[in-house]
């Protein structure tokens, strides 16, 4: 993958940046002994590693506002970083560049279940949003696998989903506001704890930006009542297609579940090896979850299962309780981890009409057999979001490169359906280079112009999203 | 002066590049809200048809210039509607013409379902756009997750025109619901009301309309609280709700689809302030703040949907804008002036730091300063 090559002025003035960041942020928060600055060389795609110049992690918006300050002053690329889980290389920096990383600004600032919201600072984890609101029966719907993990910073920068967006959104229809600060210091506010921010949607426009725009380091969230309760329904059919086909009936029949997931027969199989959910060996396999009372629960699976009935399933689960429900959601829950026992993988992310998945499917499959490594599919079914998991050996010559190769293939086949290169997960880097594929060169010239408007440098986050060709001229100048 | 009316992109593109001097930028002009424009008038209006729609994808493509109505009964036919509820404003403003499926998202509009489901721009999938220099631009797509670049999408959503002329809006539906209840309370006053209307809203029972008329039909203050679903289900959450609303009073079930179609339309479209002398604004505030500020503004009269989160407030003609302002000035959030003439200062004033990015995107999408000028300024 290419980089742009490291700005020598800006490595040899590395002591004057040091002294400069160290005058106003803590000693602790300035990190530039390279034995410690190696631990933030990459994110959560492995493959690419450069450790930055130095780590800054401030403790507030101000401490954030101040080593922006610095870094635009002595014309410094700023790398924000989150919890360091993106699978795009949204946060892997380059020599000459500061990671600023959230991991301090852990703070819940306000919770008020009346109006239902919660304010954090952006460094908390996804999960623990819901943590902190769960004992009294709330929760912030955005559900990335790697909730964990991921802090609320990656998931504003990605615009990150979940297996539950189908029901309630992804990151942008569940964010009310947010403190960001630009590249020159400046804190703005945007939008708060009512609907609709004013002036043009600023806020939708910063969300899935990849942290180019400005660091977010407060944000306001919305957050639901939990359901009464949930549960899945597991069912197999012989064809993809006909699985296919059943997605596309239940949602036409006015249900709307809040997830519908899909794996194929490799990663049935895979996932079976791993952890013996007791799966049904077939060719595609749905689990379709709905929420709602126990009564309201039997009413929409009965209309579920009355479709999945026309479509001749080969299989068919329904959960009555807890337990049940557990063991039908465990092997795809375990799917990642199955995959990374079998062998390396790389994890796609294109979204595609729900129409056009057979077709998809089967040509993934041909793709597959052409570059001789194997895929398994696993996605969100209900929004068309796949995640085919190509599997390589990092060991073996060349492999990475093939497998980079069948990616891109496949990702150029989600556009030409009418799909896109990334659902969920951003472009980074990973998906820098095929931007032109799903955009015309004036369709990446006015996004970069809005890049212009907020960072007329190109200092924060500047080697991601557009292919470099695009934005050399940019970059370039603002050397 | 006879409006532009393009009747395909490429022809809007070339009177676009062509242009030197300012142009209102409408669909069917039914929202002529804020300082309109005198300049040229542009019209998207026969730019009309749906070009997709998938049912099973939840997704429909048509052109910018097609009517609401259109896109409404092509949707009916498969069960599904704009969950996003649009409020149609000819009533409110007295404005002719047909409302265009551009205009919605080109203005934002969003009923009283946003509360739930979410806003007009929630909605937007995908744009075709012509910026200021006549090129023909596109952002989106038409599938529901897309991280692919900016979202220009939700930048485009709200913009009034003043960034570029939508040409094609890709959206997102959503089946319609089988059957819908209604519980109605009645003399509630506006604290308690929003504070019955908040405890219904943190319940799980997914309650998708929550709205206070300090005058319903009869005079008399009503609260009206929606759920939809299965029949069932609806009855059971009904239940629910009324036991959660009963420290408030007695709340009773209406499920009459005519009665409840007519009594969420009522509140959608302002009704009550139809045929009235008076401006009117739209005020977005977090829900538990709303019936203070309503109490500071003199005789003014108020209907709150979303929990509370949206005011709409008629005032006695020529109200200064300086003076819903001054009770804002404590209060986060927005406040436009939907009828009524108050200059430049219909939009909120932004912050100067907010106003300069504004300012920014605009020199940037139109370069000549044409589309909308005057629109969504930052002047009070």
């Amino acid at each position: 993958m290419e980089m742009p090559v490291p700005n020598p002025t800006i490595l040899s003035r590395k002591a004057k940046l040091i002294e400069k960041l160290e005058s106003v942020l803590p000693k602790d928060a300035v990190i530039h002994d390279p034995s410690e600055t190696r631990a933030y060389e990459c994110d959560g795609l492995t493959a690419y590693k450069c450790p930055p110049l130095a780590v800054v992690l401030p403790a507030s918006t101000k401490e954030v506002s101040d080593a922006l300050r610095i870094c635009h002053e002595m014309g410094v690329p700023v790398v924000p970083r989150g919890a360091g889980t993106s699978l795009a290389g949204g946060a892997l920096p380059t020599e000459d560049s500061v990671i600023l990383g959230v991991a301090k600004l852990t703070d819940v600032l306000e919770t008020d279940y009346d109006n239902r919201f919660i304010r954090v600072q952006t460094g908390r984890t996804n999960l623990s949003v819901t943590g902190a609101v769960e004992e009294d029966g709330f929760f912030y719907a955005p559900d990335p696998s790697s909730q964990l993990a991921c802090a609320i910073a990656g998931n504003i920068a990605m615009n990150s989903g979940g297996a539950h967006c189908l029901k309630y959104g992804v990151t942008t229809n569940n964010l009310l506001g947010v403190t960001m600060v630009l590249m020159d210091g400046t804190v703005t506010e945007i939008g708060g704890a009512f609907l609709d921010a004013e002036g043009l949607d600023i806020l939708g426009l910063i969300c899935g930006s990849e942290g180019q725009l400005g660091v977010v380091t407060e944000a306001t969230l919305r957050i639901l009542h939990k359901p009464e309760g949930a549960r899945p329904v597991l069912m197999g059919f012989d064809s993809s297609e006909v699985a296919g086909q059943c997605v596309s009936d239940i949602i036409k029949a006015g249900v709307l579940p809040v997830a519908i997931e899909f794996m194929d027969r490799p990663c049935i199989r895979a996932t079976e090896n791993f952890c013996g959910a007791g799966y049904p060996d077939c060719e595609a396999l749905l689990i379709v979850e709905v929420e709602g009372s126990d009564a309201e629960i039997d009413e929409q699976l009965e209309t579920i299962i009355e479709i999945a009935e026309s479509h001749n399933p080969v299989a068919l689960r329904q959960s009555s309780s807890d337990d049940e429900s557990k063991r039908i959601w465990l092997g795809r829950k375990s799917a990642f981890g199955a995959m990374g026992k079998i062998n390396d993988y790389m994890c796609l992310d294109g979204t595609i009409p729900v129409s056009q998945l057979p077709y998809v499917l089967k040509r993934t499959g041909e793709l597959s057999k052409e570059y001789g490594l194997d895929v398994a599919n696993v996605f969100h079914a209900g929004d068309g979001n796949m995640h085919p998991l190509i599997l390589f050996n990092a060991n073996e010559p060349g492999e990475l490169e093939t497998c980079e190769a069948l990616g891109a293939e496949i990702l150029k086949l989600c556009v030409e359906v009418g799909g896109c290169l990334t659902g969920e997960h951003g472009v980074g880097i990973e998906k820098r280079d095929l931007m032109l594929h799903q955009y015309d060169p004036a369709d990446l010239e006015i996004q970069m112009a809005v890049k212009d408007v907020f960072d007329p440098g190109w200092l924060l986050n500047p080697a991601k999203v557009f292919p470099l060709q695009s934005s050399d001229a940019r970059r370039i100048a603002a050397e | 002066m006879k409006a532009l009316t393009p009747k395909t992109e490429a022809e809007l593109a070339e009177m676009v590049a062509q242009a030197n001097g300012p142009m209102r930028i409408i669909g069917g002009g039914t929202r002529p809200i804020g300082k309109q424009s005198d300049g040229t008038v542009l019209s998207t209006s026969k730019l009309s048809g749906v070009e997709l729609y998938e049912p099973g994808a939840l997704t429909l493509v048509a052109k910018a210039g097609t009517p609401v109505a259109k896109v409404e009964k092509t949707l009916a036919k498969e069960g599904q509607r704009l969950a996003f509820e649009p409020m149609d404003h000819r009533g409110l403003l007295g404005t002719k013409g047909e409302p265009t499926i551009g205009g919605v998202f080109a203005a934002n509009v969003s009923g009283p379902r946003r509360i739930q489901t979410g806003a007009a721009r929630d909605f937007l999938l995908g744009v075709r756009f012509v910026d200021g220099t006549g090129q023909v631009l596109r952002n989106g797509g038409r599938v529901m997750k897309n991280v692919t670049g900016y979202d220009l999408v939700k930048l485009m959503a709200g913009s009034y025109g003043t960034l570029g002329v939508m040409t094609e809006v890709s959206l997102k539906v959503l089946p319609k619901s089988r059957h819908t209840g209604v519980l109605l309370m009645e003399g509630l006053d506006d604290a308690d009301a929003v504070k019955a209307l908040s405890r219904t809203l943190a319940s799980p029972f997914e309650v998708t309309g929550a709205a206070h008329l300090q005058k319903g039909r009869d005079d008399a203050p009503v609260t009206m609280i929606r759920i939809e679903g299965f029949e069932n289900s609806v009855a059971y959450r009904a239940e629910a709700l009324q036991k959660i609303l009963a420290p408030f009073g007695a709340a009773t079930l209406e499920t009459d689809e005519a009665k409840t179609t007519a009594g969420w339309r009522y509140v959608r479209d302002v009704e009550p302030f139809h045929d009235t002398a008076g401006d009117v604004w739209r005020i977005s505030v977090k829900p538990s703040d709303a019936p203070g500020l309503v109490a500071q503004i003199d005789g003014a009269e108020a209907i709150y949907d979303w929990g509370g989160g949206l005011i709409w407030l008629l005032v006695p003609e020529g109200t200064k804008g300086a003076a819903i302002r001054e009770a804002m000035k404590d209060t986060p959030g927005h406040a436009t002036l939907i009828r009524g003439d108050a200059g430049a200062g219909a939009f909120q004033p932004l912050s100067p730091a907010m106003a300069a990015l504004q300012d920014g995107l605009r020199a940037r999408f139109d370069p000549k300063g044409l589309f909308n000028p005057g629109l969504m300024d930052r002047a009070a």
